[in-house]
């Protein structure tokens, strides 16, 4: 086996070696021992030691580096091992590596290491259970199990826009308030049933198994790839939150006697649906963040003021474009990390399609265009002058885009950016739904 | 027989990191950074499920060394040390029995509470076994020269579990 010569550039790089044979009793021996590395010859030419380096036999030979942090733990780990047999030149040892192995957190983050690990923790507790007669599984509070499962605080998404249709509708004086709780229900029930969904397609078109840089932002729950829960059980999860969710929106369609509640909510469910699941897999021609748009934008926005109001009108639709905006931007970063795994199962998002150059114009082109809508419909009175106060979100923008166009390539690295643009979509939907009220209790006074 | 050497015991108790060589499926040698943890008698290792060929290999051979040889991770200690053993895999419940050896684990790195607390960012990491090493001979090198032989001494503890 030929060994990469960089290797040898590494190996010069530790201060010494620990050699490791097996010793007439069948134990392990381990000798520490000075060394050099002749990269030209692809060799480590090792001092004498105290304990006589075995001739002619099977050694392994590894170098460590960790960098103690007093008080905390470690940081800067790393080692390479290599395994050959020792000849003796003059009176130095010789080891021209036949195989190596190491890990070095710089160049494989300690969460992807793990990550491309999880096959092994599958395999060996399935031994542990044959050898304990007893199923053994990894655990988690039901709590958060729950919580990754579902995604939960991603919810920001639904209630933003909920809210929002909930603020239009109550500034043309309509509001119920066990309307507008049971609209919240609703849509954050779909919106699980969505997350979870994505989940166990991604899961079987071997998406979610083939990315191994998930982040709490992207690469889905990971609870099933992690064993903490079945795909059964995902299954199961799915249909009862779009069932909790369909009652609702049933249920208000009926009770409010509305036909274009039932289209809209129709539609919400149709796109939540398809997103993932065949024969349309919406996310992996490209269209996630349209369909995101849609059905976190006007779908909610529009169909909430619906269920308060019964009648159309163009302000929640206008209201809603901002949040459409921003929301699809949160997935549209979001699929950053994901994309080499994503490309690998032919999901074939906007960040695989475009260049790195393109995805983060791109996103300061539309996110501008998301504060620009604000200006203009709050300018021209189609919605409240107040809602301009959403403008105060603007810096986060440049902060996200400085952080995309520096960290594009480093997942974990990405994470602080991605956790920026989460937010910006919330600030914005709160202080929308600030104008809004600011707007209605000036009404009222 | 003997108990251990102050020096190692010294050594043990410092060192943030040792390199556990196991047994292999095919006889070869596989050599693992770990935390040594000691409790004056056994020296305990821990490893998660994500990384457990070492318990496989274990389980099927439990002949063990362990050399502790950096002074960067021993607080300065020049000393040098390999210790060989005979390892057992403690794991009942892969979920909990591993907490025995927090208390030791935390005294060398404190912020495994931290990390514990964050449990469900990375689940399977605290899946995990013991490695218990019963210690049986034992080298080390005063000044830390392995040119020189090393002192040798084997262990009460080895002998009293024969």
């Amino acid at each position: 086996m030929k060994i990469d010569r960089r290797l040898f550039d590494k190996l010069a790089t530790y201060p010494h070696a620990i050699v490791s044979w097996t010793d007439d009793d069948g134990y392990p021996l381990q000798t520490p021992a000075l060394f050099e590395v002749d990269a030209g010859r692809g060799e480590l030419v090792l001092a004498a030691s105290g304990i006589a380096l075995p001739v002619e036999s099977e050694v392994n030979v590894t170098v460590s580096h960790i960098r103690p942090q007093p008080g905390t733990g470690y940081d800067q780990r790393r080692y390479i091992e290599l395994w050959g047999r020792l000849q003796a030149r003059g009176g130095a040892r010789i080891l021209a590596p036949a195989r190596a192995w190491g890990w070095d957190e710089k160049e494989t983050p300690f969460f992807e290491y793990s990550e491309r690990s999880n096959e092994q923790a599958r395999k060996y507790l399935a031994q542990v259970s044959a050898e304990q007669g007893r199923q053994v599984k990894p655990r988690l509070s039901r709590f958060w199990t729950f919580l990754l499962a579902t995604r939960l605080p991603f919810l920001t998404a639904t209630i933003v826009p909920v809210l929002l249709g909930i603020a239009v509708a109550a500034k043309h004086d309509h509001f119920n308030w066990w309307l507008a709780l049971l609209t919240l229900i609703g849509g954050a029930a779909i919106h699980i049933g969505l997350n979870v969904a994505n989940d166990v397609f991604d899961t079987l078109s071997g998406a979610d198994a083939a990315n191994v840089n998930p982040t709490q932002f992207s690469g889905g729950s990971r609870v099933v790839q992690r064993g903490l829960v079945t795909l059964r059980q995902m299954g199961a999860l799915c249909l009862g939150a779009y069932a909790v969710g369909i009652a609702i929106g049933l249920f208000l369609v009926v009770y409010r006697g509305s036909l274009p509640l039932l289209i809209v909510g129709v539609i919400g469910v149709l796109l939540s649906v398809f997103y993932t699941a065949p024969p349309l897999k919406l996310v992996h021609r490209g269209l996630g963040e349209v369909t995101t748009a849609l059905g976190f934008g006007p779908i909610m926005v529009v169909g909430a003021y619906l269920v308060q109001t019964k009648q159309w009108s163009a302000e929640p639709f206008v209201a809603s474009i901002p949040v459409a905006i921003l929301i699809a931007l949160i997935l549209y970063l979001n699929e950053i990390p994901d994309r080499r795994s994503d490309a690998l199962v032919g999901k074939r998002t906007l960040p695989v399609r475009w260049s790195a150059d393109i995805v983060t114009k791109a996103f300061l082109v539309a996110a501008l265009a998301a504060f620009a809508a604000i200006a203009v419909s709050a300018v021209s009175g189609v919605i409240p002058l107040p809602t301009l106060l959403a403008l105060l979100a603007l810096p986060l923008v440049f902060q996200i885009y400085r952080g995309i166009r520096e960290q594009y390539g480093a997942p974990y690295e990405l994470m602080a950016t991605l956790g920026k643009n989460v937010q910006l979509h919330a600030m914005v939907g709160v202080l929308l739904l600030v104008g809004y009220g600011i707007s209605i209790a000036a009404a009222h006074l | 027989m003997r108990e251990m050497p102050k020096l190692v015991d010294e050594l043990l108790q410092r060192a943030l990191v040792c390199e556990l060589a196991v047994i292999g499926a095919d006889g070869r040698l596989v050599v693992h950074p770990l935390i040594p943890l000691w409790d004056g008698e056994r020296v305990y290792m821990t490893s998660s499920i994500l990384f457990s060929r070492k318990l496989e290999h274990i389980k099927r051979d439990g002949r063990v060394s362990l050399s502790i040889t950096d002074p960067v991770a021993t607080g300065g200690l020049t000393a040098r040390c390999s210790i060989q053993g005979d390892a057992r895999v403690v794991e009942d419940d892969p979920h909990e029995t591993w907490e025995q050896v927090l208390p030791l684990w935390r005294a060398k790195e404190p912020a495994i509470d931290q990390f514990l607390g964050k449990r469900f960012a990375l689940p399977l990491f605290f899946e995990r076994s013991i490695i218990e090493v019963t210690p049986r001979r034992v080298y080390w090198w005063d000044d830390g020269d392995p040119s020189k032989p090393p002192r040798t001494a084997t262990l009460a503890a080895a002998e009293a579990a024969r």
